[in-house]
């Protein structure tokens, strides 16, 4: 029984992971960026929530109603700036130093305004409600919302992707520029929407890990490498790539850290080292990487 | 470099009508006396400075190492790594056992460096399978495995760290001049292995691949081989840091050994200077110690600046300073690449040319 509450957790943690990769996970494939900014970026969401959202009166689980236009609009205009003054040079290098740059600046400017301390978002009594169908099994209701988010955002995403016109744009910029100019599309927009949807639900996970747990500062990389890591098991440009890839890291993590507390994280990585070495690819890739 | 050797067909570069290919940079005798003689001023450094100024020069020592390490592998190999920190902790930790183990912790160094390299081979092995961005993201993920599997092991200190132990017969004096000339002959033999190796056919064949992957592999350069071997070299130089790191601080953690901070510190150093140059990391190195030195005391705002830095030279000045000054001045310090031009017969040696001269295809191009 110990064993399903720990392969339960880990579902709960991986809808978690994948949350925090979807707007990854959506840069990466769209745009070829690897954001090493993504993780802070959450952290950011977090110290917005706790600044702006008691000056609204709103409860803090509705903070995303503040948070996540803010950073729909401030990803908009970061990837028609400087994103794309970047992806014009032409070397993927360039965006990466970029990315590198802005996380440096981001996890310092925020040290200088708010000291290293943690801090969490004070949801109240919600915190401690959960399901306990028996003694051992306990479902934290936050964390199972936080799953049901993950899986009805990646879901949406899915059904934008392949049915609206926008999608249907963003998908034919990925595949191939060129020729989605060739036809009319302004490549400069839709990359602009695509980032402005990663900001988005970069923001619900900032706000969600602000919530399950603590955020400081410099708590951003590490949640960024349990990005990468469920991004590429998953497969690069499949967004149920990315749910499977996260439930499987973080359900991995939770069997690691049955046997021994000390080997969570590391348990993580030899299956995210397994699947490269036997699918390089990642389980669900559709295109090649970038 | 004999492993170099037969990395492209003999023919590719021989043949009638061939381009005249020649190094890059203007002849530049009068540079071995100059390098000589800055390495000489260095060596001598213990005895006109402090130890402060010396240990200081040893932490410069040690991130020009890995980020000469790190310009092999991005700059010319194309392989972007976020994970050279696994070797550097590898190296230092290497340190350690062999001292516990009752080894002189300075001549473990180059032991230490040859494990790292080791280490690399299967690490090489996984990797390898992956390019691109997957490529960063998977070195980091084994820099990171590397330092949970050495945080478990008690016997070398767990998650706390372990001290590097029989450095007390040494007077303070004698450990910090030992520990300086250390460092000094590491980054010397790091640079020098570099200019050599990129100087070999190993060179040719990654300046091939940099400029048209597909062409150089059809014309049957050995890309996989050039890449393993700069792989490993990485690898071995990084060890070499690391083990110099261990001696010189007495004291090794996993958590600073294997953090992803070196990798921060080595990319920024290397784009400033310029990537793809030799050049570049020592620039980046001066520059990155100058602003610490300066800006050091203003705490967190020192890291906005170089973060800022990192963006505006990244985003207006792709190749970096030295890059972009060398292409100005048509000079390098260190001529590693080609240039290639319209062939003239009389200017190749008889000995150098093809087979036979075919007179249909000898003419000027």
């Amino acid at each position: 029984m110990t064993w399903l509450n720990a392969i339960l957790q880990g579902i709960l943690l991986g809808g978690f992971y994948a949350l925090f990769a979807t707007g990854l996970s959506l840069l990466f494939g769209v745009m070829g960026i690897i954001n090493l900014a993504h993780g802070d970026f959450a952290v950011i969401a977090g110290y917005v929530a706790v600044v702006l959202v008691p000056s609204t009166h709103l409860p803090m689980v509705w903070g995303f109603l503040v948070v996540v236009p803010i950073f729909a609009l401030g990803g908009y205009i970061l990837q028609r700036t400087l994103f794309q003054a970047a992806l014009s040079r032409g070397d993927p290098l360039t965006i990466l130093l970029v990315t590198f740059g802005l996380s440096v600046i981001t996890e310092n400017a925020l040290l200088q305004a708010f000291t290293a301390n943690g801090q969490s978002l004070d949801i109240g009594g919600l915190i401690a409600d959960s399901i306990n169908p028996n003694n051992v099994i306990s479902i934290s209701d936050v964390s199972l919302a936080v799953l049901i988010v993950a899986v009805v955002l990646l879901a949406a995403l899915q059904l934008m992707l392949s049915r609206t016109s926008t999608g249907r744009q963003i998908r034919a910029v990925a595949d191939d520029r060129e020729a989605a100019e060739l036809v009319g599309i302004n490549h400069r927009h839709v990359f602009g929407i695509a980032a402005a949807i990663a900001l988005a639900t970069v923001a619900l996970a900032g706000l969600a890990s602000g919530m399950i747990t603590e955020f400081a500062p410099t708590t951003g990389t590490s949640n960024l490498l349990f990005a990468f890591e469920a991004v590429v098991i998953g497969g690069i440009g499949s967004l149920w790539g990315t749910l499977v890839g996260g439930i499987v890291l973080g359900v991995a993590q939770q069997i690691g850290a049955q046997i021994n507390p000390a080997y969570q994280i590391l348990a993580g990585h030899v299956v995210f080292l397994a699947v490269l070495a036997f699918r390089s690819r990642g389980l669900f890739a559709v295109r090649e990487a970038a | 470099m004999s492993a170099a050797s037969g990395l492209l067909p003999q023919d590719a570069l021989d043949g009638p009508g061939a381009l005249r290919v020649r190094r890059s940079a203007r002849p530049s005798g009068w540079l071995v006396p100059l390098a000589l003689g800055v390495v000489v001023l260095l060596a001598f450094m213990p005895a006109i400075v402090s130890t402060g100024d010396t240990s200081l020069l040893i932490n410069a020592f040690v991130l020009l190492t890995i980020s000469t390490m790190w310009n092999l592998l991005a700059g010319y190999a194309g392989m972007v790594s976020i994970g050279q920190q696994a070797f550097i902790g590898l190296g230092a930790y290497a340190v350690v056992v062999g001292a516990i183990n009752g080894m002189e912790p300075f001549t473990v160094i180059p032991i230490a460096a040859v494990v790292s390299a080791l280490i690399a081979v299967p690490i090489s092995m996984l990797v390898f399978r992956t390019k691109g961005g997957y490529f960063a993201i998977a070195t980091w993920v084994v820099a990171s495995a590397a330092q949970l599997v050495i945080s478990s092991i008690t016997s070398i200190g767990g998650g706390t760290g372990h001290p590097v132990p029989g450095l007390s017969s040494l007077s303070p004096t004698q450990f910090a001049d030992i520990s300086y000339w250390s460092a000094l002959a590491v980054v010397v033999v790091a640079l020098a292995m570099s200019y050599l190796l990129l100087r070999s056919r190993l060179g040719l064949v990654l300046a091939a691949v940099r400029d048209d992957e597909d062409a150089a592999r059809a014309s049957g350069a050995r890309v996989v081989l050039a890449r393993h071997v700069v792989f490993l070299v990485a690898a071995l130089g990084c060890g070499a840091a690391g083990a110099i790191l261990a001696v010189s601080q007495l004291q090794v953690e996993p958590a600073s050994a294997f953090s992803v901070q070196w990798s921060a510190e080595i990319i920024f150093v290397t784009l400033i200077g310029g990537m793809g140059t030799m050049e570049g990391p020592i620039i980046g190195t001066v520059i990155y110690f100058a602003l610490q030195q300066n800006l050091a005391q203003h705490g967190a705002w020192y890291l906005i600046i170089v973060g800022a830095v990192a963006v505006v030279v990244a985003i207006w000045l792709p190749r970096g300073l030295w890059g972009t000054l060398t292409r100005r001045l048509r000079f390098e310090f260190f001529p590693v690449g080609y240039l290639v031009a319209p062939g003239r017969r009389e200017a190749r040696a008889p000995a150098e040319r093809g087979p036979e001269p075919q007179p249909a295809a000898a003419g000027d191009r």
